[in-house]
Protein backbone atom coordinates (compact mmCIF):
# COMPACT_ATOMS: atom_id res chain seq x y z
CA UNK A 1 0.00 0.00 0.00
CA UNK A 2 2.38 2.34 0.66
CA UNK A 3 4.51 1.52 -2.06
CA UNK A 4 1.65 1.87 -4.02
CA UNK A 5 1.53 5.80 -2.69
CA UNK A 6 5.17 6.24 -3.01
CA UNK A 7 5.01 5.29 -6.87
CA UNK A 8 2.41 7.28 -7.50
CA UNK A 9 3.48 10.22 -6.13
CA UNK A 10 6.60 9.59 -8.17
CA UNK A 11 4.88 8.97 -11.13
CA UNK A 12 2.38 12.66 -10.57
CA UNK A 13 5.93 14.48 -9.68
CA UNK A 14 7.47 13.15 -13.35
CA UNK A 15 4.21 14.27 -14.64
CA UNK A 16 4.21 18.17 -13.72
CA UNK A 17 7.67 18.36 -13.99
CA UNK A 18 8.27 17.59 -17.98
CA UNK A 19 9.49 20.84 -19.54
CA UNK A 20 7.25 23.15 -20.26
CA UNK A 21 8.33 24.06 -23.75
CA UNK A 22 6.59 21.27 -25.38
CA UNK A 23 4.26 23.86 -27.37
CA UNK A 24 6.13 26.96 -27.75
CA UNK A 25 4.87 29.31 -29.72
CA UNK A 26 6.86 29.78 -33.54
CA UNK A 27 9.65 32.49 -33.13
CA UNK A 28 8.92 35.20 -35.46
CA UNK A 29 11.75 36.91 -35.08
CA UNK A 30 14.16 34.57 -36.90
CA UNK A 31 17.19 36.94 -35.82
CA UNK A 32 18.21 35.36 -32.73
CA UNK A 33 19.44 38.44 -31.13
CA UNK A 34 16.17 39.91 -31.52
CA UNK A 35 14.33 36.99 -29.59
CA UNK A 36 16.84 37.21 -27.20
CA UNK A 37 15.92 40.46 -26.68
CA UNK A 38 12.10 40.05 -27.06
CA UNK A 39 12.46 37.30 -24.37
CA UNK A 40 14.60 39.18 -22.40
CA UNK A 41 11.78 41.43 -22.03
CA UNK A 42 9.22 38.98 -21.42
CA UNK A 43 11.11 37.86 -18.21
CA UNK A 44 10.52 41.48 -16.75
CA UNK A 45 6.57 41.01 -17.45
CA UNK A 46 3.81 39.56 -15.66
CA UNK A 47 1.75 37.33 -16.89
CA UNK A 48 -1.90 38.85 -16.06
CA UNK A 49 -3.23 35.55 -16.77
CA UNK A 50 -1.20 33.13 -14.26
CA UNK A 51 -0.27 36.15 -12.44
CA UNK A 52 2.89 34.44 -10.62
CA UNK A 53 4.34 33.66 -13.93
CA UNK A 54 6.62 35.64 -16.36
CA UNK A 55 5.16 36.24 -19.95
CA UNK A 56 8.40 34.23 -21.26
CA UNK A 57 7.91 31.44 -18.82
CA UNK A 58 3.94 30.96 -19.59
CA UNK A 59 1.63 29.06 -22.20
CA UNK A 60 -1.23 31.04 -21.63
CA UNK A 61 -3.08 32.71 -24.61
CA UNK A 62 -2.63 35.90 -23.66
CA UNK A 63 0.37 35.37 -22.85
CA UNK A 64 1.47 33.73 -26.22
CA UNK A 65 -0.31 36.79 -28.22
CA UNK A 66 1.84 39.38 -25.86
CA UNK A 67 5.44 37.42 -26.78
CA UNK A 68 3.90 38.21 -30.16
CA UNK A 69 3.42 41.72 -30.02
CA UNK A 70 6.59 41.79 -28.03
CA UNK A 71 8.48 40.31 -31.22
CA UNK A 72 7.07 42.63 -33.57
CA UNK A 73 7.81 45.63 -31.79
CA UNK A 74 11.65 44.71 -31.44
CA UNK A 75 11.59 43.89 -34.75
CA UNK A 76 9.61 47.25 -35.90
CA UNK A 77 13.03 48.64 -33.75
CA UNK A 78 11.17 50.21 -31.09
CA UNK A 79 13.37 50.40 -27.77
CA UNK A 80 12.80 48.41 -24.31
CA UNK A 81 11.26 51.35 -22.98
CA UNK A 82 8.88 51.87 -25.84
CA UNK A 83 7.67 48.06 -25.99
CA UNK A 84 7.32 47.93 -21.79
CA UNK A 85 5.55 50.88 -21.60
CA UNK A 86 3.22 49.33 -24.10
CA UNK A 87 2.32 46.87 -21.94
CA UNK A 88 2.50 49.42 -18.81
CA UNK A 89 -0.42 51.84 -20.92
CA UNK A 90 -2.54 48.93 -20.84
CA UNK A 91 -2.11 46.25 -17.71
CA UNK A 92 -0.82 49.44 -15.51
CA UNK A 93 2.32 48.81 -13.56
CA UNK A 94 1.41 45.45 -12.13
CA UNK A 95 2.76 43.93 -15.13
CA UNK A 96 6.48 45.02 -14.21
CA UNK A 97 8.23 42.66 -11.98
CA UNK A 98 10.24 45.77 -11.05
CA UNK A 99 7.68 48.80 -10.11
CA UNK A 100 8.86 52.02 -10.84
CA UNK A 101 9.60 54.08 -7.61
CA UNK A 102 6.40 56.14 -7.53
CA UNK A 103 4.88 57.84 -4.22
CA UNK A 104 2.53 54.52 -4.11
CA UNK A 105 5.15 51.87 -4.46
CA UNK A 106 7.37 53.91 -1.87
CA UNK A 107 6.59 51.39 0.98
CA UNK A 108 6.93 48.61 -0.95
CA UNK A 109 10.47 49.67 -2.13
CA UNK A 110 11.81 51.37 1.33
CA UNK A 111 9.75 48.99 3.54
CA UNK A 112 11.65 46.08 3.92
CA UNK A 113 14.62 48.40 5.00
CA UNK A 114 12.95 50.48 7.33
CA UNK A 115 11.76 46.97 8.85
CA UNK A 116 15.56 45.90 9.25
CA UNK A 117 16.74 49.54 10.57
CA UNK A 118 14.13 48.87 13.16
CA UNK A 119 15.29 45.39 14.16
CA UNK A 120 19.15 46.98 13.88
CA UNK A 121 18.19 49.50 16.17
CA UNK A 122 15.92 47.14 18.76
CA UNK A 123 19.10 44.63 18.84
CA UNK A 124 21.35 47.18 19.86
CA UNK A 125 19.26 48.68 22.29
CA UNK A 126 18.47 44.98 23.91
CA UNK A 127 21.60 44.84 24.13
CA UNK A 128 23.11 48.03 25.48
CA UNK A 129 20.74 47.28 28.28
CA UNK A 130 21.77 43.92 28.82
CA UNK A 131 25.24 45.04 29.30
CA UNK A 132 24.25 47.65 31.98
CA UNK A 133 22.88 45.20 33.91
CA UNK A 134 25.41 42.95 33.88
CA UNK A 135 27.68 46.13 34.94
CA UNK A 136 25.37 47.02 37.93
CA UNK A 137 25.64 43.29 38.76
CA UNK A 138 29.34 43.65 39.01
CA UNK A 139 31.17 42.56 42.50
CA UNK A 140 32.21 44.39 44.89
CA UNK A 141 36.06 43.82 46.20
CA UNK A 142 34.71 42.42 49.83
CA UNK A 143 32.86 40.32 47.74
CA UNK A 144 35.84 38.92 44.92
CA UNK A 145 37.81 38.53 48.01
CA UNK A 146 34.99 35.68 49.83
CA UNK A 147 34.54 33.99 46.55
CA UNK A 148 38.56 33.46 46.10
CA UNK A 149 38.68 32.61 49.35
CA UNK A 150 35.77 30.18 48.49
CA UNK A 151 37.64 28.76 45.74
CA UNK A 152 40.72 28.02 47.57
CA UNK A 153 39.12 25.92 50.07
CA UNK A 154 38.86 28.01 53.13
CA UNK A 155 36.41 27.29 55.32
CA UNK A 156 34.48 30.32 56.35
CA UNK A 157 31.38 30.46 58.77
CA UNK A 158 28.24 31.61 56.95
CA UNK A 159 27.08 35.19 57.81
CA UNK B 1 3.75 40.29 31.24
CA UNK B 2 4.98 43.02 29.46
CA UNK B 3 7.47 41.21 27.49
CA UNK B 4 4.63 39.19 26.16
CA UNK B 5 2.79 42.11 25.12
CA UNK B 6 5.09 43.38 22.15
CA UNK B 7 5.43 40.11 20.46
CA UNK B 8 1.23 39.27 21.13
CA UNK B 9 1.17 43.37 19.37
CA UNK B 10 2.75 42.46 16.29
CA UNK B 11 1.14 38.99 15.63
CA UNK B 12 -1.80 40.81 16.02
CA UNK B 13 -0.96 43.34 13.41
CA UNK B 14 0.11 40.69 11.44
CA UNK B 15 -2.78 38.59 11.45
CA UNK B 16 -4.27 41.83 10.44
CA UNK B 17 -2.18 42.78 7.48
CA UNK B 18 -3.17 39.14 6.41
CA UNK B 19 -6.83 38.68 6.71
CA UNK B 20 -7.17 41.93 4.92
CA UNK B 21 -4.78 40.81 2.25
CA UNK B 22 -6.64 37.49 2.12
CA UNK B 23 -10.04 38.99 1.18
CA UNK B 24 -8.59 41.14 -1.68
CA UNK B 25 -8.80 39.71 -4.84
CA UNK B 26 -5.72 39.56 -6.77
CA UNK B 27 -7.63 39.08 -10.18
CA UNK B 28 -8.50 42.80 -9.91
CA UNK B 29 -5.82 44.75 -11.21
CA UNK B 30 -7.06 48.22 -11.46
CA UNK B 31 -7.02 49.85 -14.87
CA UNK B 32 -4.66 52.16 -16.13
CA UNK B 33 -7.54 52.97 -18.87
CA UNK B 34 -9.85 54.49 -16.28
CA UNK B 35 -10.06 57.88 -17.36
CA UNK B 36 -8.44 57.64 -20.55
CA UNK B 37 -9.79 57.50 -24.16
CA UNK B 38 -11.57 54.13 -25.75
CA UNK B 39 -8.51 52.89 -27.57
CA UNK B 40 -9.36 53.57 -31.60
CA UNK B 41 -10.84 50.78 -33.36
CA UNK B 42 -13.08 49.62 -37.03
CA UNK B 43 -13.98 45.50 -36.64
CA UNK B 44 -15.99 44.07 -38.78
CA UNK B 45 -19.67 43.20 -37.66
CA UNK B 46 -20.33 40.12 -36.11
CA UNK B 47 -23.75 40.02 -37.94
CA UNK B 48 -22.42 41.49 -41.19
CA UNK B 49 -18.16 41.40 -41.67
CA UNK B 50 -18.65 43.72 -44.70
CA UNK B 51 -19.32 46.64 -42.33
CA UNK B 52 -17.52 48.03 -39.97
CA UNK B 53 -18.15 49.53 -36.55
CA UNK B 54 -15.58 52.49 -35.18
CA UNK B 55 -15.64 53.75 -31.58
CA UNK B 56 -16.17 57.31 -33.62
CA UNK B 57 -20.02 56.00 -34.82
CA UNK B 58 -20.10 55.85 -30.76
CA UNK B 59 -19.10 59.31 -29.86
CA UNK B 60 -21.88 61.26 -28.17
CA UNK B 61 -23.33 58.66 -26.54
CA UNK B 62 -22.92 56.52 -23.15
CA UNK B 63 -22.34 52.95 -24.10
CA UNK B 64 -21.48 49.60 -22.32
CA UNK B 65 -18.77 47.47 -24.12
CA UNK B 66 -18.70 43.74 -23.04
CA UNK B 67 -16.14 41.73 -23.92
CA UNK B 68 -17.31 38.37 -24.80
CA UNK B 69 -16.54 34.52 -26.43
CA UNK B 70 -18.27 31.81 -27.23
CA UNK B 71 -15.69 29.53 -25.21
CA UNK B 72 -15.47 31.74 -22.64
CA UNK B 73 -17.43 29.49 -19.38
CA UNK B 74 -17.96 33.01 -17.26
CA UNK B 75 -19.71 34.53 -20.17
CA UNK B 76 -22.88 32.37 -19.79
CA UNK B 77 -22.76 32.72 -16.00
CA UNK B 78 -23.37 36.46 -16.87
CA UNK B 79 -25.45 36.22 -19.98
CA UNK B 80 -29.18 36.28 -18.46
CA UNK B 81 -28.04 39.21 -16.80
CA UNK B 82 -27.22 40.94 -19.90
CA UNK B 83 -30.15 39.94 -21.62
CA UNK B 84 -32.35 41.28 -19.38
CA UNK B 85 -30.24 44.54 -18.82
CA UNK B 86 -30.48 44.96 -22.69
CA UNK B 87 -34.31 44.69 -22.75
CA UNK B 88 -34.14 47.46 -19.91
CA UNK B 89 -32.34 49.75 -23.27
CA UNK B 90 -31.07 52.15 -20.69
CA UNK B 91 -27.81 52.16 -22.11
CA UNK B 92 -26.52 50.47 -25.74
CA UNK B 93 -24.60 47.58 -25.14
CA UNK B 94 -21.97 46.53 -27.71
CA UNK B 95 -20.22 43.24 -27.53
CA UNK B 96 -16.51 42.74 -28.64
CA UNK B 97 -16.50 38.92 -29.55
CA UNK B 98 -12.77 38.01 -28.67
CA UNK B 99 -10.22 35.61 -30.43
CA UNK B 100 -13.68 33.89 -31.58
CA UNK B 101 -14.58 31.86 -34.82
CA UNK B 102 -17.77 33.93 -36.27
CA UNK B 103 -19.97 30.73 -36.40
CA UNK B 104 -19.35 29.94 -33.21
CA UNK B 105 -20.31 33.02 -32.07
CA UNK B 106 -23.21 33.61 -33.87
CA UNK B 107 -24.71 30.07 -32.82
CA UNK B 108 -24.22 31.14 -29.04
CA UNK B 109 -26.18 34.16 -29.35
CA UNK B 110 -28.87 32.06 -30.98
CA UNK B 111 -29.12 29.49 -28.34
CA UNK B 112 -28.66 32.26 -25.26
CA UNK B 113 -29.94 35.23 -26.56
CA UNK B 114 -28.56 38.58 -28.22
CA UNK B 115 -28.43 41.82 -25.89
CA UNK B 116 -25.94 43.48 -28.05
CA UNK B 117 -26.75 46.26 -30.35
CA UNK B 118 -23.98 45.37 -32.39
CA UNK B 119 -21.14 43.06 -31.76
CA UNK B 120 -17.82 43.28 -33.14
CA UNK B 121 -15.11 40.71 -33.91
CA UNK B 122 -11.21 40.86 -32.54
CA UNK B 123 -10.76 37.89 -33.76
CA UNK B 124 -6.56 38.03 -33.16
CA UNK B 125 -7.54 39.56 -29.78
CA UNK B 126 -5.52 43.16 -30.86
CA UNK B 127 -8.30 45.22 -30.02
CA UNK B 128 -8.38 43.24 -26.86
CA UNK B 129 -4.41 43.89 -25.78
CA UNK B 130 -5.43 47.65 -26.17
CA UNK B 131 -8.28 47.30 -23.70
CA UNK B 132 -6.09 45.41 -21.53
CA UNK B 133 -8.26 42.80 -21.58
CA UNK B 134 -6.69 39.45 -19.77
CA UNK B 135 -9.84 37.62 -18.67
CA UNK B 136 -12.98 37.42 -19.87
CA UNK B 137 -15.58 38.66 -19.71
CA UNK B 138 -15.04 42.25 -19.36
CA UNK B 139 -17.10 45.08 -19.36
CA UNK B 140 -16.32 48.88 -19.45
CA UNK B 141 -18.46 51.78 -19.63
CA UNK B 142 -17.69 54.54 -22.01
CA UNK B 143 -18.84 58.55 -21.94
CA UNK B 144 -20.07 60.60 -24.33
CA UNK B 145 -16.82 61.80 -24.58
CA UNK B 146 -15.59 58.47 -25.51
CA UNK B 147 -13.74 58.29 -22.64
CA UNK B 148 -13.29 54.83 -20.27
CA UNK B 149 -15.43 55.71 -17.01
CA UNK B 150 -15.54 51.80 -15.46
CA UNK B 151 -13.93 48.67 -15.80
CA UNK B 152 -15.29 45.27 -14.71
CA UNK B 153 -12.93 41.57 -14.49
CA UNK B 154 -15.00 39.38 -14.58
CA UNK B 155 -18.94 38.38 -14.62
CA UNK B 156 -21.54 41.62 -14.36
CA UNK B 157 -23.15 40.65 -11.09
CA UNK B 158 -26.87 41.83 -10.07
CA UNK B 159 -25.12 43.79 -7.24
CA UNK B 160 -22.39 45.31 -9.59
CA UNK B 161 -24.89 46.17 -12.06
CA UNK B 162 -27.52 47.61 -9.93
CA UNK B 163 -24.72 49.52 -7.67
CA UNK B 164 -21.96 50.39 -9.79
CA UNK B 165 -22.71 50.39 -13.09
CA UNK B 166 -26.10 52.05 -13.82
CA UNK B 167 -25.56 54.56 -11.38
CA UNK B 168 -22.83 55.60 -13.38
CA UNK B 169 -24.83 55.19 -16.36
CA UNK B 170 -27.19 57.57 -15.49
CA UNK B 171 -24.68 60.18 -13.98
CA UNK B 172 -22.67 60.35 -16.92
CA UNK B 173 -26.42 60.15 -19.62
CA UNK B 174 -26.78 63.42 -16.68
Amino acid sequence: MKRALVLLCAALLAAFSLPPSAKEAVPVAADPQLEQRAMRLAEELRCLVCQNQSLADSHAELAVDLKQQIREQVKAGRSDTQVVDYMVERYGDFVLYRPPFKASTAVLWVGPFLLLLAAIIGLYVTLARRRSKAEEQALSAEEVARAEALLEGKAEAPK
Amino acid sequence: MKRYLIPLVIFIVLVGFLAVGLQLNPREVPSPLIDKPAPPFSLPQLADPQRQLSQKDLLGQVWVLNVWASWCVSCREEHPLLVDFSRSKLVPLYGLNYKDKRNEALAWLKQFGDPYSQSIMDADGRIGIDYGVYGVPETYVIDKQGVIRYKRIGPVTREILDAKILPLVRKLQG
